[in-house]
């Protein structure tokens, strides 16, 4: 196989040193098949190894080599060098507090991750060990596409809404919310919806549904936002006439 | 926490935009039927105007007219922040009072038939 030469043209910020991020080229020959995140690891090991970012599984699975490249929010282990020019601007994450170089601070989204409840929640004891809560496939059909999330938050950097104001709970954690409220065997929907529906939760959204664009997995978030938006209005009704005994 | 009232609000713009999605192109259909010399069978302007004179007729009317309008205007709010225009509280003042006028003019009318 050939290489070829590409340009990368990566962002660098040590907050120690650094007053603002800046621009750093390197130039990589890339083997044909190799994705952007092959080539920062060409960079880390043969050019400096100073660069900082972050990456586990290289196969679409663990989600945390995140990056802008090129403008767009993408996974760098499954974004080829085939596809892109010749020239490769590789940034962090938009929306989030800059950690090192290409590495961000996700904490307050893995705060809101919490707020989701992503857990069964029942209102009956728990069942004896030995018992199960049996579920068909059909009810199991209904919220699998949003067991795919891997938590990579190309959607937080996508979402206008979370750029503007970080308070918006944001789209993986409302998708993770809904795929607990669809389950067949879960019964914390209203728990979940006082929290989720109230002010900071899916009315923020303003379905511009660039979350479903950037989700690797196919999860579409923004259709989960827009079901939980009628979900919510549902259970407001239910609230106003005293018809929910499930207030927490 | 408790759900916000946006529920109410949005309630409105989804049933708003469901209907509006129906009825719409069939208005504009309707209307190029008409123009074109086709008016369907039972829709001619007497029983038309007939339906629009019962009660039922009104009601259904308002209704159309009304969740149309607040969808429009909550439409618009949502456009009009996504685009940079951030001064909320005046945007969906004055929109929303534009939906509350057109269905205020829609019962006027309405009633007058």
């Amino acid at each position: 196989m050939g290489t070829r030469q590409i340009e990368l043209e990566v962002m660098r910020y040590n907050p120690e040193k650094d007053e603002a991020p800046w621009f750093q080229q390197y130039s990589v020959p890339c083997e044909e098949d190799w994705a952007i995140l092959d080539a920062l690891i060409y960079v880390k090991d043969n050019l400096d190894s100073t660069l900082s970012y972050r990456w586990s599984c290289h196969m679409m699975v663990c989600g945390s080599c995140g990056m802008t490249v090129n403008g767009e929010p993408h996974l760098t282990c499954k974004t080829f060098i085939r596809d892109l020019p010749d020239k490769v601007r590789v940034e962090p994450l938009e929306n989030f507090p800059i950690e090192r170089d290409l590495v961000v601070v996700l904490d307050d989204v893995m705060q809101k991750l919490q707020l989701a409840k992503p857990y069964i929640i029942r209102k009956d004891d728990p069942p004896p060990e030995d018992e199960e809560y049996p579920q068909s496939r059909a009810a199991l059909k209904k919220f699998k596409q949003y067991t795919m999330c891997i938590n990579c938050m190309l959607c937080y950097s996508a979402c206008p809404q979370y750029g503007l104001s970080n308070d918006f709970i944001g789209p993986a954690a409302l998708s993770l919310a809904h795929r607990y409220n669809l389950d067949s065997r879960d019964q914390g929907k209203a728990q979940r919806l006082d929290i989720l529906a109230d002010h900071d939760g899916v009315w923020e959204c303003s379905f511009v549904g660039a979350c479903s664009e950037a989700c690797p997995k196919n999860v579409d978030p923004a259709a989960a936002i827009q079901q939980m938006k009628v979900d919510g209005t549902m259970e407001w009704w239910k609230q106003k006439f005293g018809l929910t005994g499930d207030k927490p | 926490m408790t759900i916000a009232r946006k529920a109410l609000v949005w309630g409105l713009f989804a049933a708003g935009g469901t209907l509006t999605s129906f009825v719409f192109p069939s208005l504009i259909a309707l209307f190029l039927l008409i123009a074109s010399g086709n008016t369907p069978v039972g829709l001619e302007y007497g029983q038309i105007h007939a339906f629009a004179a019962s009660w039922m007729g009104k009601a259904s009317l308002f209704g159309v007219i009304f969740l149309a309008l607040w969808h429009a205007a909550h439409r618009l709010r949502v456009a009009a922040h996504d685009l940079g225009l951030r001064v909320d509280g005046l945007v969906a003042s004055v929109l929303y009072l534009v939906a509350a006028l057109g269905s205020a003019l829609a019962v006027y009318y309405l009633v007058l038939i």
